[in-house]
């Protein structure tokens, strides 16, 4: 077998897949986010305490009523979604005529109590979820997991199929022509405060179920979603906000790269995103895919 | 005198005697985060900036007084003055950076840097990692003339501290400089037009504002004797955000009141341990929803109808 500068491929291709991996997570989550700030004008802080209550509810489901994965893969994101929806109605609603800030502390806040009853609840410490296809392949060069390699590839395809139904589909247009001008969507005859409910519920339903995807591979713990998000956010800056297609590669891209640094010099990969953040902020202080206003 | 310098002097009084009534490390921690509230709501109050990470200047000068006063065993001034330097620059490299964006985009930018800076802490040897620095020595200020290791004397060195800080602030606020501030605040382009730079008025806020984040980290340590990895995490980032929030944002004197009202609530419900982010969280949430003015901006707004209506 090559080695590549002395690294041997095992580390190098076994890294890549785990920087692939992270990838999709920053991937789907900074969609969600790019979706739901692009039709509430909200940042959605509570988006990692959401998809560590998706990974809890496939958890809880499996241990308390015995439903296996796949289901969890429909029900946990339709479970979240509808508390989202709850959250959006009774409270979000109220501050959309306010600064983006209040969005942002009252998302942060609604956070802190949620992760806290987590952890009050179920401690911190994590508990672990068996892999719904366990086994893997050899590859010759690496060992490829089953599940690893498909959460990949559902990342893929759930980010695509957002892209699609945002971009091609009449209730996208909808979305988007919202986005725009809501008060003219408004007079159209669309009801737009509904479709922004939608919105929301869909951007939180799609942070759980990259959490019911985690739970094979993370501890299942109250406070993963936590630094999730916080290198998310850093995701969402290089990426910008304003194209979905950028906010995937955007995510794939930066997972690669760390998983790169955790190769070549391992003491930089927790902080390897937040220094692209400062060199894309000197570049293109709009991000990568995001327009100058 | 005026009813405002009346209460000046009552609360001056107050805070002079305070120590024998209240238990002084619990006064000092609250001054400690009083400044750093009121450092925290001079860039949001009066420049607008939302920083979402402004325990990375607390914590870390929490750190370089540490490392100062223990590791190189120099003198508690040449300490502050090393946490409030630090502090200032690592503002002016965050803040250059971090105002070539606007609105909710510089409070994730200064959450990111902050997460950055939490990561560094974890590693780098100077900070030891999990364990902290702990035990650091009061050494007596001005050469030996100003005992610190008696609580009830640190007390006032440390009231006057928080004076001093609290004076930069107001004198900020009050100067031309804070006027163009808030101009830049208030409709940016305008303030261009007129032909102020708004990117340094808001990069010098920002550096002032880190500097005197830095002095209350800097004086915490003196206090508690410690720096840990909480002095620089996205909670303590959080709280001071709280702080202000609770108080009033763009109030002199609501982030103290914010910072004593916390500080208390921590204190008290300190038994219920994991329960306490649960009721951070929903003191935010209601403070969002319904007082966004924040305790004092509430008052004052309800003081302002009496007269008006009397």
């Amino acid at each position: 077998m090559f080695d590549f500068l002395g690294i041997p491929p095992q580390a190098l291709f076994g890294q890549m897949l785990l920087g692939l991996i992270n990838g999709a997570f920053y991937a789907m989550l900074s969609l969600g986010l790019a979706v739901i700030f692009g039709m509430l004008n909200v940042i959605n802080f509570a988006h990692g305490a959401q998809y560590m209550m998706g990974a809890f509810a496939a958890w809880l489901l499996l241990g308390i009523l015995d439903i296996p994965f796949w289901a969890s893969l429909v029900i946990a994101p339709i479970l979240v979604g509808l508390f989202g929806i709850v959250l959006e109605r009774l409270l979000l609603k109220r501050l959309y005529h306010l600064d983006h800030l209040y969005g942002f502390l009252l998302t942060f806040g609604l956070s802190l109590v949620i992760e806290g009853l987590f952890r009050w609840q179920w401690g911190s410490s994590g508990a672990p979820y068996p892999s719904p296809i366990p086994g893997g392949y050899n590859l010759g060069f690496m060992f490829l997991p089953t599940y690893r390699g498909f959460v990949v590839v559902a990342a893929l395809v759930i980010c695509l199929v957002t892209w699609y139904a945002i971009e091609r589909t009449k209730l996208g247009a909808y979305l988007r022509a919202a986005t725009e001008n809501p008060t003219l969507v408004n007079a159209f005859g669309i009801n737009v405060p509904r479709l922004i409910t939608i919105t929301y519920g869909a951007g939180v339903a799609l942070a759980a179920l990259a959490g019911v995807l985690a739970a094979p591979i993370q501890q299942v713990s109250a406070l993963m979603g936590t630094n999730l998000v916080l290198v998310v956010f850093a995701v969402v800056v290089i990426g910008g906000m304003g194209s979905i297609m950028g906010s995937i590669v955007t995510g794939f891209g930066l997972g690669l790269v760390e998983g790169m640094t955790k190769v070549f010099y391992p003491p930089a990969s927790n902080t390897v995103i937040f220094v692209v953040m400062a060199i894309v902020l000197l570049i293109k202080p709009a991000g990568l895919f995001g327009q100058t206003k | 005198m005026k009813p405002g310098q009346i209460a000046l002097v009552v609360a001056l009084a107050a805070a002079l005697v305070a120590p024998f009534v209240a238990y002084p490390v619990f006064l000092m921690t609250a001054l400690c985060f009083a400044l750093f509230a009121g450092a925290f709501n001079l860039l949001l109050g009066y420049a607008g900036l939302m920083s979402f990470g402004h325990a990375m200047f607390f914590g870390m000068a929490a750190y370089f007084f540490g490392h100062v006063v223990k590791a190189w065993g120099l003198p508690p001034e040449l300490g502050l003055l090393a946490g409030v330097l630090g502090a200032a620059a690592l503002g002016l490299v965050t803040g250059a950076l971090a105002i070539r964006r606007q609105g909710i985009y510089f409070a994730m930018i200064t959450l990111a840097f902050a997460q950055m800076v939490y990561f560094l802490c974890v590693q780098m040897p100077f900070t030891h990692g999990e364990d902290g620095l702990q035990g650091i020595d009061r050494r007596a200020l001005l050469g030996g003339l100003i005992p610190i290791t008696d609580d009830r004397h640190l007390y006032y060195v440390v009231l006057a501290i928080f004076l001093f800080g609290y004076f930069c602030i107001y004198r900020f606020i009050h100067s031309p400089f804070g006027q163009v501030l808030k101009a830049i605040r208030d409709n940016e382009p305008r303030a261009v037009s007129l032909g102020y730079e708004a990117d340094r008025y808001k990069l010098l806020a920002f550096v002032l504002s880190a500097a005197l984040s830095g002095l209350a980290g800097a004086t915490k340590a003196m206090v508690l004797q410690f720096a840990t990895l909480t002095d620089v995490s996205a909670s303590q980032s959080g709280e001071v955000v709280l702080m202000a929030l609770v108080g009033g944002l763009g109030t002199i004197t609501g982030p103290i009141v914010g910072a004593f009202i916390i500080i208390t609530m921590q204190n008290y419900l300190a038994s219920f341990g994991e329960f306490v982010l649960v009721i951070q969280g929903a003191i935010f949430v209601v403070i969002v929803m319904a007082f966004r003015k924040g305790l004092v901006g509430e008052i004052a707004d309800w003081w302002k109808s009496r007269r008006k209506a009397g």
